[in-house]
This record gives C-alpha cells, structure tokens and sequence, in this order.
C-alpha cells in the first residue's frame, strides 16, 4: 500500500464539472485516458482530445495560447500524462504565456494500465515543480472551497497557472467515442478559425 | 592549416523561406548549424521562438499553434529525431502539418562516434514515424527545399522533415 500524499477526496467528474461549466470561449486541451473522458462528457468543438500522444497535452497548451493570445487555454490532463511531459513545465515556465492555465488531474495512479501508483503517490509535488519552473500561480487543490477558488483563477489570474487538483480513484466509463485525430483536430479549428480553417 | 566551415548564407534563405511560408511559431532544441537562423527568428518581432528541453515538445506545441491558426517550423539535430517518435503520432493520426528541420551530425566527416547511430538512422525513424523526408546536400539549394517542403507540410497537412546534411553544415576536423 502506498502512503500517499494526504487527502484526496475530490471527485473527478465534479471538478471537470466545475471548470468546464465556467469555460465561455475558452480552448481546452486535455490529456489521454480518464482526463479525456471526464471532459467528453461536456464536449465542445474547442475541446481537443488527445486519445494518445502522452506527454503532449500542456506543449499543445503553449503552441494553442500563443496562436490564440486573446483566449484563455487550459489543459486538462492527469498526473501520469503530466509527469511524462515535465520538461514542458520549463518551457512554458520559461515562456510565461499569460492565457495558460494547466490543471492536473492527479490521482496518484496510472488508471488505465490496472492502477499502478505514479510517482505523485510517492511524494512527487507537482505543484511545486511548477512553482520553482516559474509558473506564475501554482498550487495543490484538496478541497471544494480551494477547488472553487481555483476555477476563478484558472480562467483570470495572470498566468500561466497551474493546479493540481487531488482526486479520488474512482474510476468512471468512457463518456466520448468521437476519437478521429483529423476530425477532432478539424472541427477545432472550423470552430475557432472559419473559413480559414481549410485556406 | 584547418579547412573552415562554408559560410552559412543558407541560414539567411531558410529564414526567407519562413516569411514567404509564413511561420510564425519557430520550436527548437539549439543545433551548431542553426545558430544564426536560431537568433534571427529571436529578433523578428513577429516571430515567437520558443528554446525547449526536448524535441518531441515541438511536436506538440506545432500541433497547438495549428490548432490556433499559426504556422510554425521545428529545428533540431539528427540527435532528437528519436525523442519525437511517438509524439509524431499526434501529426499522422490528426493531419497535422510540420515542417521540420533536421541538421545532421554522423553523416559526412563526423568525428564523435556516438553522433552516428541517430545520425544515421534519423531519415528512417522519421519515415517510419509518417514523416515525408527530403534531404539537401548543397548549400544553394536549401532555401528553395525548406519553401518547397513548407508548401507541402501547409498545403497537404503532413509532416516533412528537410534533413540537412552534414555536408552542408560542416564538420570539425578532428585531426591532430
């Protein structure tokens, strides 16, 4: 049994609830696996799916704010997709895009491949691997009054923000089946583009 | 007396290139070869040139700037072809165009041995990764192939990687 890193009662679903019901014209990108499915269950064409690609979601978070510096950008991805992209805490650190808010998800496991505990379990402070990256707002969410809070923040403070956001294990089915990279990545940019989109 | 490397004008038509084509978003994991490419896209006031920790993150955030409506070219040493294998599946299953520079090392005249193994199976990986690679050998022509391959990557929603060989960037002479 692994000791964990405190409380982590938050669920899942209520806090994609709570962020992507104050989203306005906000662009979402989230991670593979939970964190995809938990937003499917809102979807939105300025949602972009990743059902793969792990590591990707806050570098695709970056190249989108810096195109879209008018809109805010969140990335919405788990603990395992986040740890196997932190090089992309420094160079967004180093960045400093003020639209982008990144949000983790984190359960402390790998849900999809049978549970396993990540490295956030073991006492790894994402939180503070953004802070000392530079990130502008960075900090640990464990309850509904901090999670409210955080919603205010991840689409007006001054970024870019990160959160991680401590869940419970549950594990919930897959909301989305719309899983076609071309048609996701299309349907994105008709939305927010037009025309141009297929210029 | 040491042979000099050729003087690198290719730099200057590659920066061209990018206007005509124009990139915006400029990702990169800082090559010997792109040095002077690397600071002019810093001085352009209408370029965002971004350093990062490693290749693949360029993957990503080209497939970002895209999404936003922005064009963007990733440069790197034949070294970080391997980091962006996965990552690349992101530009196959999604049609993501990406324009990718890649100067090599292990190629012609190397003198690190460590260099050849990436520098000589970067144009395979990349294939086999979904990439079109296309490769320049004379310096006078880069221009013309990064505009080319840029044309292609933005108009067929495809990733091409340009491998620029080593011939082209030089090489130290390691001799005593």
């Amino acid at each position: 049994m692994m000791a964990g890193t405190g409380t982590r009662n938050l669920d899942r679903r209520e806090v994609v609830k709570a962020l992507l019901g104050q989203r306005e014209d906000a662009l979402v990108v989230t991670g593979l696996g939970s964190s995809c499915y938990d937003a499917g269950v809102y979807d939105h064409p300025n949602t972009f799916y990743l059902w793969g690609a792990m590591g990707a979601a806050a570098m695709i978070g970056l190249g989108l704010a810096l195109a879209q510096p008018g809109r805010r950008v969140l990335v919405i991805t788990g603990d395992g997709e986040m740890l196997m992209g932190l090089g992309s805490l420094a160079t967004i650190g180093a960045q400093k895009p003020p639209n982008l808010a990144i949000v983790v998800l984190d359960n402390e496991l790998y849900a999809e491949t049978g549970m396993q505990p990540t490295h956030t379990a073991r006492g790894v402070d994402l939180a503070g691997m953004a802070k000392a990256a530079g990130f502008a707002v960075a900090d640990t969410v464990r309850t509904d009054d901090a999670l409210d809070a955080c919603v205010g923040q991840v689409y007006r403070t001054p970024g870019p923000a990160f959160f991680d956001v401590k869940v419970s294990a549950t594990r919930y089915p897959m909301s989305i089946r719309l899983r076609d990279g071309a048609h996701i990545k299309n349907r994105f940019r008709e939305n927010l583009l037009g025309k141009k989109a297929f210029d | 007396m040491k042979a000099e490397n050729p003087p690198r004008v290719w730099a200057q038509d590659i920066y061209n290139a990018f206007k005509r084509l124009a990139i915006v978003q400029v990702a990169y994991v800082p090559d010997a070869g792109h040095t002077q490419l690397i600071l002019d896209c810093h001085a352009d006031a209408d370029m965002k040139a971004v350093s990062l920790t490693s290749e693949q993150e360029g993957v990503a955030m080209l497939a970002g700037a895209w999404l936003g409506g922005e064009r963007g070219a990733l440069l790197m040493q034949s070294s970080g072809a391997g980091n962006c294998v996965n990552m690349l599946s992101l530009a196959q299953e999604c049609r993501f165009p990406m324009l990718m520079l890649v100067t090599l090392r292990g190629d012609w005249g190397e003198f690190n041995p460590w260099q050849i193994a990436m520098g000589q199976s970067t144009g395979k990986v990349l294939e086999h990764a979904g990439c079109v690679v296309q490769r320049v050998d004379r310096a006078d022509e880069v221009g013309e192939v990064v505009f080319a391959a840029g044309q292609m990557a933005f108009s067929t929603n495809r990733p091409i990687a340009v491998l620029i060989g080593q011939r082209v960037v030089g090489f130290k002479d390691w001799s005593k």
